[in-house]
């Protein structure tokens, strides 16, 4: 035992932006935090590194979209140097060998490259999405109801959404509930004729799920990210200056504000449980640290399984657990180019969005297609980003950096990722070629990352973007498991915060946020 | 107008194939499996009056109830538990996990010992009581009355330990009564005076090997043997011939009901649901609820149900209790309704007999709380005796007692008597 017995309030186990978020709003209340952070470095998924000499990358999420204003409020990230402004609002593009098209603004507040009647036919299907994605938007900043034992503000929650439903009109009302676990492809045939523009909301549905287009519930995943917002627009994203490390340092910042004290390099080896409470933890290095409440904001299953232990906890417990899916379907790729490449049809602004291949939704459930077997896409779909273009300090003078995100890439891949990871590289760079003609030739660098690498480097178990799939079934009420989707675990003081827990994953900080606020409910 | 075109198949490839199949399927012509014991009960059957138990063939009764209910009470009774569910439990962790799957504290079950123990699920709700067997410091035996093996393996999850099932290859018998133990001394089991209650031990048997444990569902002087199945009739045989001269007796179940009732023991999905079976919510069942608070020790390591164990018993949350009655007259009240004040009802009788060894007439019966717990006056119960196609509505007072409801010096004794 040593002197830091006893000495905090609160034990944050994991440096992600949620246990940043979770910490600080702790402190900010007046318990007194630590942050216990495994790596060198907070920032988790989302940090900015060098991934080659001179070339620097947002090392998994690279576009801003969904952090959430409560967290930019409470945490007063303005003041720590995390600014959003509508001119930073970045476009994207659907690539195409028929020419790009292009959503301006914030998700196609104006929509180029398609044809009249597509475009009044994109505003009215826009407008509707956002108008269903609203009536979601207040659970993320919610606990999820406990059905067993429901307070009065949770009832009054629920009512809102009641109300927020009968506000839509008895027409949208009765669409909304018919639509809401649909397939994005079947609803995007209804409304839509354009393969690129359908292609994008596909990809975009099915971004981080393992879902093609045409999977039950995947239309979810597009109210998800439209649910969203940034710069308080639903749908915008944008590239934070420095990279997603910038966006973390600003919460870092406020996090040491308010008196959090972070400790990188401090693995947390085993939650201390006493007659089914957690009362601390022992680090990798055998320190032990006393806390009336813990707060893992890591993987809810390594929390549960690895730190706590299923000896401390109940057999249909550990079994729901062990069923939570979480096996990465997305691949992440980072090349230093030698000069930034140039994208058939696409203007200079454009280059500095986000360039969407996948084609048409039909290309994208092809795609989809060999994950369910263990194999990768040979025609993947990918989301690009160009970093360097708005941000030259992340790659040498007249150099690029590109990061993207490319699916489908499963998590057991049947060959095993030692051999499969060439292959895949090379099918991605030919779909870059096809679109960048050129691009290979520049390449003076690349690191893909497949979920197997995600998993090593960012301790997230099945290399899961979200520690969890973020479908209907392990959403609000069932996120992390159905039961105990409140923060709270069956040990007592010991709370989960991560994006395994409810609303889920992006760059959000809500997880966090609602942890923080649940554990001070609790105490008030 | 539709043809007929397809021809009968006369390939006699398929029909082989079809016959193998066939073959591999008939599981079905044996409604009811028959334990090793069968060639032996079968002879004796002579009511024919069987029920499944846990999908095997076994006797409510055999020859006559009341005789096999006084061969337990006044000789030696034989009664075949070979349908039991049986698991073997084998590890250098199968003590900190039986310690985690049920109630009680299995650190403080030494070998060569067995306790009454039960485990629930993650809500607290009993899934099943049985008894736990400490064969040696990492082995043991769990033996229940419903099946739970994918429960038993998932909680297994990260700890060094194998469960298997051998219902099938592990034969019981339950020697019961106050010439039990001069049997199977008779017998030759050498050593067997030893045993108290709740003791075990191994023997020699026919090349094999049997494990005599001194217990039993009676509430009387009695054993349990455990022996390979291949050893089953050889074991029977022994013990029938070692007691000719004191009485043994074939029993059926219908006579054992009876003496665990006087007994004062609960019997799973008769007295109460199990929470697998449970359909409906109120069903389940806490062991608080059902007279099994004993077992919970907040004290040990964590078990399954613990929270929500102490959670409940801290918010006041259990709802049900199940009492001991002894009710007025000579009429079984089974499945009599439990009334307050003769109007309101506060509950349901489980079992019930007219006891001939307590000369009482006695029920368990399930009640809610608070009525069996605080409120224990002014409890009546309605029987419906039927007298010749016209029931008889009967209010009789009913009083809550302890149980058992019997106890019999000779059940722990030592040395055990010889009668």
């Amino acid at each position: 035992m040593t002197s830091s017995d006893l000495n905090w309030d609160a034990i944050v186990i994991g440096g992600g932006h949620n246990g940043l978020v979770a910490a600080a709003t702790l402190a900010k209340a007046g318990r007194k935090a630590v942050l216990l952070e495994a790596g060198n470095e907070v920032g988790g998924a989302a940090r900015t590194e060098e991934f080659t000499p001179g070339f620097r990358v947002s090392a998994v999420a690279h576009l801003l979209n969904r952090l959430h204003p409560d967290v930019m409020k409470t945490l007063e990230l303005e003041r720590h140097g995390l600014t959003v402004e509508r001119g930073d609002f970045v476009p994207s593009v659907a690539l195409s060998k028929d020419g790009p098209l292009t959503l301006h603004g914030a998700y196609g507040e104006v929509l180029t490259g398609a044809s009249t009647s597509e475009q009044s036919a994109w505003k009215e299907l826009r407008a509707q999405s956002l108008r269903y994605a609203g009536v979601l938007k207040p659970f993320l900043s919610r606990r999820p109801p406990n059905l067993g034992d429901m307070s009065l503000a949770e009832m009054t929650g629920l009512g809102q959404t009641a109300l927020a439903l009968k506000r839509l009109g008895k027409e949208d009302m009765r669409d909304f509930l018919r639509v809401l676990l649909m397939n994005v492809y079947d609803l995007l045939d209804e409304q839509l004729s354009d393969d690129r523009l359908k292609g994008l909301l596909a990809f975009d549905a099915t971004l981080g799920s393992h879902l093609g287009p045409r999977s039950p519930t995947s239309l979810l995943g597009l109210y998800y990210r439209l649910a969203g917002e940034i710069g308080g627009l639903a749908g915008a994203q944008i590239q934070p200056k420095g990279g997603m490390g910038a966006v973390v340092a600003a919460i870092r910042s406020a996090a040491e504000k308010a008196g959090v004290s972070i400790r990188p390099a401090s693995p947390v080896a085993k939650v201390i449980v006493e007659k089914g409470r957690a009362v601390g933890v022992i680090t990798q290095k055998g320190e032990t640290l006393r806390a009336r409440t813990v707060v893992s904001a890591i993987n809810p299953a390594t929390t549960i399984l690895d730190l706590v232990g299923p000896r401390e906890v109940d057999t249909g417990f550990v079994r729901k657990v062990k069923n939570i899916r979480m096996k990465g379907d997305a691949a992440k790729l980072h090349l230093a180019l030698d000069r930034p490449p140039q994208f058939s049809g696409v203007d200079a602004a454009g280059h500095k969005g986000r360039l969407v291949i996948a084609p048409s939704p039909d290309h994208v459930e092809r795609a989809f297609n060999p994950s369910k077997y263990g194999e990768f896409s040979p025609e993947p779909v990918m989301e690009i980003t160009l970093p360097s273009l708005a941000d030259s300090s992340l790659a040498p003078s007249g150099a690029c950096v590109l990061s993207a995100v490319v699916q489908y890439a499963p998590y057991a891949l049947k060959e095993g990722w030692a051999a499969g990871k060439p292959q895949f590289l090379r099918a991605i760079m030919a779909q870059l070629e096809a679109y960048a003609p050129g691009i290979g030739a520049t390449v003076r660098h690349a690191e893909l990352l497949t979920p197997a690498d995600i998993e090593a480097r960012y301790r997230m178990p099945g290399g899961h973007w979200h520690h969890g799939e973020l479908q209907a079934d392990q959403m609000l009420i069932s996120r992390p498991v159905s039961g105990w989707s409140g923060y709270d675990t069956p040990l007592e003081g010991l709370f989960l915060a991560g994006a395994g827990s409810h609303p889920g994953g992006g760059i959000s900080g809500a997880p966090g946020l609602n942890a923080a606020r649940r554990i001070i409910a609790m105490r008030a | 107008m539709a043809q007929a075109t397809r021809k009968k198949p006369v390939d006699t490839e398929i029909d082989t194939a079809l016959e193998a199949r066939s073959a591999a399927q008939s599981h079905f012509r044996t409604l009811r499996l028959g334990t090793p014991f069968q060639p032996r009960i079968d002879a004796l059957g002579l009511k024919q009056d069987w029920y499944s138990w846990a999908g095997y063939r076994a006797p409510h009764s055999l020859w006559d109830e009341e005789l096999e209910y006084f061969a337990i009470r006044s000789q030696a009774a034989l009664f075949d538990i070979s349908p039991m569910t049986k698991y073997r439990i084998e590890g250098p962790d199968a003590e900190a996990y039986l310690d985690r799957v049920t109630l009680r504290d299995v650190t403080r079950l030494k070998p060569g010992r067995v306790h009454y123990t039960a485990w629930c699920d993650d809500e607290g709700f009993v899934l099943d009581d049985g008894t736990l067997f400490r064969l040696s410091p990492t082995r043991f035996r769990l033996c229940s009355q419903e099946r739970h093996l994918p429960w038993l393996l998932d909680s297994a999850f990260r700890y060094d330990v194998r469960v298997e099932e051998e219902t099938e290859a592990v034969a019981g018998l339950a020697l019961q009564g106050p010439t039990s133990f001069a049997i199977l001394r008779d017998a030759g089991f050498a050593g067997v005076e030893r045993l108290k209650v709740f003791d075990l031990a191994e023997f020699a048997h026919d090349g094999a090997t049997v494990t005599i444990s001194r217990t039993g569902f009676t509430g009387d002087l009695g054993y349990e043997l455990f022996v390979p199945a291949d050893k089953a009739l050889s074991l029977w045989d022994r013990l029938m011939a070692a007691g000719e001269l004191r009485g043994i007796r074939a029993i059926g179940y219908t006579a054992l009901n009876r003496a665990r009732l006087e007994a004062g023991l609960i019997v799973a999905n008769a007295d109460f649901t199990t929470s697998e079976h449970a359909i409906r919510t109120d069903r389940l069942r806490m062991p608080d609820e059902i007279g099994l608070g004993f077992m919970i020790d907040p004290d040990k390591g964590h078990f399954n149900g613990r929270r929500a164990i102490l959670e409940a018993r801290a918010k006041k949350k259990l709802r049900h209790v199940l009492v001991g009655l002894e009710i007025e007259g000579n009429i079984p009240a089974e499945h009599a309704i439990v009334y307050y004040k003769k109007g309101q009802e506060v509950g349901l009788v489980s079992a019930a007999m007219w006891s001939p060894m307590a000369k009482r007439n006695i029920a368990l019966a399930s009640l809610q709380r608070p009525y069996g717990d605080t409120i224990v006056d002014d409890l009546w119960v309605e029987i419906y005796a039927m007298r010749e196609l016209q029931y008889q509505k009967l209010m009789k007072k009913a009083k809550v007692v302890p149980r058992p409801f019997i106890k019999l010096d000779r059940r722990t004794a030592n040395p055990p008597a010889d009668f």
